[in-house]
């Protein structure tokens, strides 16, 4: 059975028709790229399988287990974790303290706990700071835990608001334009990093992308969407190749 | 020493102001919203206060126990049923409005309840206080008390919020509530938290502020709701020691200008400092600039 399971989604603002008749199979581990020319509705996916917008019509299904409609919160909690276009790190929060708050559902101390740093405290924050610190790890940030994320280079709060994405310890992670800013070298540590992610942690990515370098590199299939529509799909070879998908990314002839 | 003892009492009244413009700057720091009726809390505290001690004559300290936990309830519940339905509003003033209306249903309530006329309220710190320079400096008790306990709530606030998993997931519901919850934070149950804090420390001003000043009236919060409401725009709003130090500074301004200007226009002259620093520096003392997105 496929990880996510979506049918027939549409969304429309005004007369617009933002997202229509959009449909996607994503099996466990896989690697799946989402592209389409600027304003073809990617990020509106995004936000309706995350709960930010309820579809008008259509089926989201995580592992079998229908979310259609559910709160973001929710959805979150069963395992779907995110992204953000234009980076939205809590910029005033270390590098440290953004990675832990993403943890907070997942760890129970009482208030009275919290006031009196007795009790379970002192355990469950060792606990999670040792779990923030792994995950930094994962994406070298671990050298100035206590650094502001604002004043990271932007390459690497791209990957802080991976490494948050991951804390809230997602089954599938959707990543949008991860390498948006980021130079060919970034770039390519970049690729690694999300092989590394899929590999090592066993998680299934979706992800949209205009850099085809990495798309072309690491995604094994792509749904390609043009004014709200599947233009195609299927293996990444295939449809990189397919006639329609160049017409949509450079006009015709 | 006239000059000590106004400041050692603007000291006071200023301790008072900040632990009230705490929960005006929280709420707003992280609901996004503000609280008129915070104000009117204070009251219903001194209510509470008054009654337990008038109808069992027991210790105040049971008083000020249950004027905190319903003060807490009122708060919690006042944003679930009043304020939650409208916080996506289309217009930011709809939530505003409600506050206002809020403060309104309390005063007039309590007027229902108690009668206009002002009730003499008894101190609930039954201590004299310590003579100082042979006599020529008396400290009340009640002063004494209320500047250790705001010293105590800001102590005690600070490692909350930056060390415990409540409090990062308030720092984080307040720079990006979206985000935020699309990290799994629960950020209704982060705002309600927000509001018990703020209220149940409105109980405590409110304790501290009729002992001190000890006359109560439906309309006791409402003046000292909006003297605290300027301490935290002048501290900067949104920001914790902002409201301590807007609420230290606007008390002992307020109680120099009584002693050594005039007792009528200590207000004009409080609120007169408002609007210089606003306009010099429009963010407060500790605010941050915060810059659009485009």
């Amino acid at each position: 059975m496929a990880l996510l399971e979506v049918n027939n989604l549409c969304i429309s603002f005004g007369g617009l028709r933002a997202v229509d008749d959009f449909h996607i199979n994503i099996e466990k581990g896989e690697l799946h790229g989402l592209i389409g020319p600027n304003g073809a509705g990617k990020t509106t996916v995004f936000n309706l399988l995350t709960g930010v917008y309820t579809p008008d019509e259509g089926i989201i299904r995580l592992d079998g287990k229908d979310i259609t409609g559910h709160k973001t919160m929710e959805i979150n909690h069963d395992g779907i974790a995110r992204t953000f276009q234009n980076i939205r790190l809590f910029h005033q929060m270390s590098i440290l303290d953004n990675v832990k708050a993403a943890l907070e559902n997942q760890y129970q101390y009482s208030l009275f706990e919290s006031l009196t740093h007795l009790g379970r405290y002192g355990r469950v924050e060792k606990e999670m700071t040792a779990r923030a610190m792994d995950l930094l790890k994962v994406f070298s940030l671990d050298s100035d835990p206590d650094l502001l994320a604002s004043n990271l280079p932007y390459g690497q709060q791209r990957k802080l608001e991976i490494a948050r994405a991951m804390a809230t310890d997602p089954r599938l992670l959707l990543l949008d334009e991860p390498a948006a800013g980021m130079n060919p070298n970034e770039t390519r540590e970049l690729m690694d990093t999300i092989e590394l992610i899929r590999d090592k942690f066993g998680i299934t990515i979706l992800l949209i992308e205009h850099d085809m370098k990495l798309v072309s590199g690491i995604c094994e299939k792509l749904t390609v969407l043009n004014f709200g529509r599947i233009l195609a799909e299927g293996e990444t070879k295939t449809v990189l190749s397919n006639p329609e998908v160049v017409k949509a990314y450079l006009g015709d002839e | 020493m006239s000059f000590l003892t106004a400041l050692v009492s603007g000291l006071s009244l200023g301790s008072i102001y900040a632990i009230i413009a705490l929960g005006y700057t929280m709420v707003y720091g992280i609901a996004k919203m503000l609280n008129f009726a915070h104000g009117d809390f204070i009251m219903v505290g001194c209510y509470i206060i008054f009654t337990v001690a008038s109808t069992w004559g027991s210790s105040p300290v049971l008083g000020v126990i249950a004027a905190i936990i319903l003060c807490t309830l009122l708060g919690v519940a006042t944003e679930r049923v009043a304020y939650r339905p409208l916080r996506h509003a289309a217009s930011p003033l709809a939530v505003l409005i409600t506050a206002i209306g809020v403060s309104y249903l309390l005063e007039n309530l309590a007027l229902l309840i108690f009668g206009a006329d002002a009730k003499a309220f008894t101190s609930v710190i039954p201590w004299n206080g310590i003579s100082l320079f042979g006599g020529q400096l008396h400290i009340q008790g009640v002063t004494i008390v209320t500047i250790a306990v705001s010293i105590v709530v800001l102590i005690a606030l600070q490692p909350f919020i930056h060390r415990t998993r409540s409090g990062q997931a308030m720092l984080a519901a307040s720079q990006d509530q979206g985000a935020a919850t699309l990290m799994g934070i629960d950020v209704n149950r982060t705002i309600s938290l927000t509001f018990a804090i703020g209220s149940g420390l409105a109980a405590v001003a409110g304790a501290l502020l009729c002992s001190a000043y000890p006359s109560l009236s439906p309309y006791t919060g409402a003046m000292p709701g909006i003297k605290a409401f300027v301490a935290a725009v002048l501290g900067g709003i949104g920001s914790i020691p902002g409201a301590m130090i807007g609420g230290l500074v606007l008390g002992i301004i307020e109680i120099l200008a009584k002693t050594y200007i005039s007792s009528q226009l200590s207000d004009a002259i409080v609120f007169g400092i408002l609007i210089v620093v606003l306009l010099f520096k429009p963010t407060g003392l500790l605010g941050k600039v915060v810059q659009e997105k485009v």
